[in-house]
């Protein structure tokens, strides 16, 4: 078999042996169905509001969360088998390792991948039953781009957390850098934006700030899937970005991909000269 | 006999420091060879550089008359097997799956890669899980690991460090097994008492260079180390200063029962005879100088020829 391949399965093992899996599965499914619940509280309604409502709350919830749970998934990937000694003893085997990296980064997707359709896929279809909206194909498919870019938003965390991993060389020193990455992305970086767009106010800078959100993953998924709904752009603020590109799905979705390949690339090219 | 590794000329540097020097040094076909030095002498280095997993900065390495990081370094390194100093492997998985899994990586059919457990003496914790297990048995993983699909070089670093002196036994007993299979075994170590009988040359290395390398009669009659004689007897009277006289011989205690000295390896036999000569002497013990004194001898050579 592939070298790639039985890198990727034993990682991919080993999320569902450390119940990294279920964790994340069952901490989805959570909250989905909990926001859905409780969603329609503050308007005074108890019981299972809409997807469309669920979505928008649940998007900015999945903003802190997933890139903290890809980060904790995989930032000991490669500084964690160099403590172990089987980093150097890997490289002794016929193994680029472009493919260790490339098999791990695909175990480590599959498993984001896999928790974040169960984990949502499953509440969604609770939902749909219980608000009755099982049979709205326009909402299951914005359900269904919520997954997608939610899965692309953690697989580009867990190449960032490569980087992380293949620069450092103790385990501790990766936690802490990925906790600034966290940081810097979730919140230091959206502080900064409102603080241009204050300073800039009434200037020209409003036309080509929103554009330096497409510097931030998180920021992507939030556009991507808080513009998908008529009702949530008026109240996000949203409707103040009016450009095209920002609201196209398609091209947020090729920038959140390439967001995911490029953090790969530097993570492999930094592995590959890397000194062991 | 075909050289299975050779070093020519080997230099390795990081930055302006140097972790090898000039080593030139070959490993035959069917051979044991001890490499020996203290912590950071390039015994690590030096198999990462036959590993291929870093180039030489200078010099050459070959492996099987070819480079072990080129084109043909995935063939090489199937027929290489590899124990790392420190490895302590994956905690979650159990030792069979860890097994598996470097079987998988290397190629390795399921059936080849069976008993290889039971040889290390893993058979009976094969499906606990290596977070259980104690640093010995870490080691025998590796071990097995190492011996994965019959390679015919073995590079063994450390690999009695931090074992019981039973479990060290065992090493020895799979590593005799090994040499009577005529494999290649490189073995780097600097615990140094016992391992003289279970390998066949030694190589010293020293602050990256190579101190001395050769079979242990070569090294000893290189070194000139002193034999030691114990000798045991009754002899109120007798005046061995006199009696030993035309040897340059040094006494170490004398009274009049024992008598313990140390004198030139080429006299030996002079020396025997004339303590046989002497009728009241009971019991001779001739000592051959050992690897320890000999790479304690070598490495103080060494220091003294580098300090200013």
């Amino acid at each position: 078999m592939n070298a790639i391949l039985i890198v990727a399965r034993k990682e991919f093992r080993d999320g569902l042996r450390n119940r990294w899996v279920l964790a994340i599965t069952l901490v989805f499914a959570f909250l989905a169905i909990g926001l859905a619940y409780f969603g329609g509280s503050a308007s005074g309604i108890v019981g299972f509001t809409s997807l469309a409502t669920t979505i928008v709350s649940l998007a900015s919830l999945a903003i802190f969360l997933i890139p903290l749970i890809a980060l904790l998934l995989a930032y000991d990937s490669i500084v964690g088998e160099e403590e172990q000694g089987t980093l150097l003893l890997l490289l002794t085997y016929p193994l680029r390792r472009t493919e260790l990296l490339t098999g791990k980064f695909i175990g480590h997707a599959a498993i984001m991948a896999t928790s974040t359709v169960l984990g949502f896929g499953v509440a969604a279809l609770l939902i749909g039953i219980l608000s009755d909206e099982l049979y709205d194909s326009e909402l299951w498919q914005a359900f269904a781009f919520f997954i997608l870019t939610a899965t692309l938003l953690g697989w580009a965390f867990i190449a960032m957390a490569y980087v992380t991993s293949v620069v450092v060389s103790e385990k501790s020193r990766a936690t802490g850098i990925t906790l600034v990455i966290w940081f810097w992305f979730v919140l230091i970086f959206d502080l900064i934006m409102l603080g241009l767009l204050v300073i800039s106010s009434g200037g020209g800078g409003g036309r080509w700030l929103p554009y330096l959100m497409l510097l931030n993953p998180t920021d992507i998924f939030r556009l991507a899937n808080l513009s998908g709904f008529e009702a949530t752009r008026n109240y996000t603020g949203l409707a103040q970005v009016t450009s095209e590109t920002l609201t196209d799905p398609t091209i947020l979705t090729f920038i959140l991909v390439l967001w995911v390949i490029i953090p790969l690339l530097l993570a492999i090219w930094l592995f590959n000269h890397r000194r062991v | 006999m075909n050289s299975v590794v050779e070093l020519q000329q080997v230099e390795k540097r990081y930055g302006n420091i140097y972790a090898l020097e000039n080593i030139t040094l070959s490993l035959n076909e069917g051979e044991i060879l001890g490499l020996l030095g203290h912590n950071g002498a390039g015994k690590t280095t030096t198999m990462k550089l036959i590993l291929g997993v870093i180039s030489a900065t200078a010099g050459s390495v070959k492996l099987f008359d070819k480079s072990p990081t080129g084109a043909h370094a995935d063939t090489l390194r199937r027929n290489m097997g590899y124990l790392p100093e420190n490895v302590s492997f994956y905690n979650q998985l159990s030792g069979r799956e860890v097994l598996d899994y470097f079987a998988e990586l290397k190629g390795i059919s399921v059936k080849a890669r069976n008993g290889l457990l039971e040889r290390v003496g893993l058979n009976d914790a094969a499906d606990r899980r290596v977070k259980t297990y104690s640093k010995g048995m870490r080691q025998r993983l590796g071990l097995a690991q190492a011996l994965l699909g019959q390679p015919s070089l073995l590079l063994l670093d450390e690999p009695t460090a931090g074992l019981d002196p039973a479990a060290t036994n065992e090493f020895y007993r799979i590593l005799d097994e090994l040499r009577n299979q005529g494999s290649t075994v490189l073995l780097s170590s600097h615990v140094l008492p016992g391992i003289e009988k279970h390998i066949d040359r030694v190589a010293i290395l020293g602050k990256g260079k190579l101190l001395a390398n050769g079979t242990l009669h070569e090294l000893s009659r290189q070194a000139q180390l002193p034999l030691t004689f114990h000798v045991r007897g009754m002899w109120p009277d007798m005046d061995w200063h006199k009696q030993l006289s035309e040897y340059d011989i040094e006494f170490q205690h004398v009274n009049g029962q024992r008598l313990e000295l140390n004198g030139p390896l080429q006299s030996k036999l002079d020396i025997m005879r004339s303590l046989l000569a002497v009728p009241e002497v009971n019991d001779v013990e001739v000592i051959h100088p050992t690897l320890d004194s000999l790479y304690a001898y070598y490495n103080k050579k060494n220091n003294r020829a580098t300090s200013p």
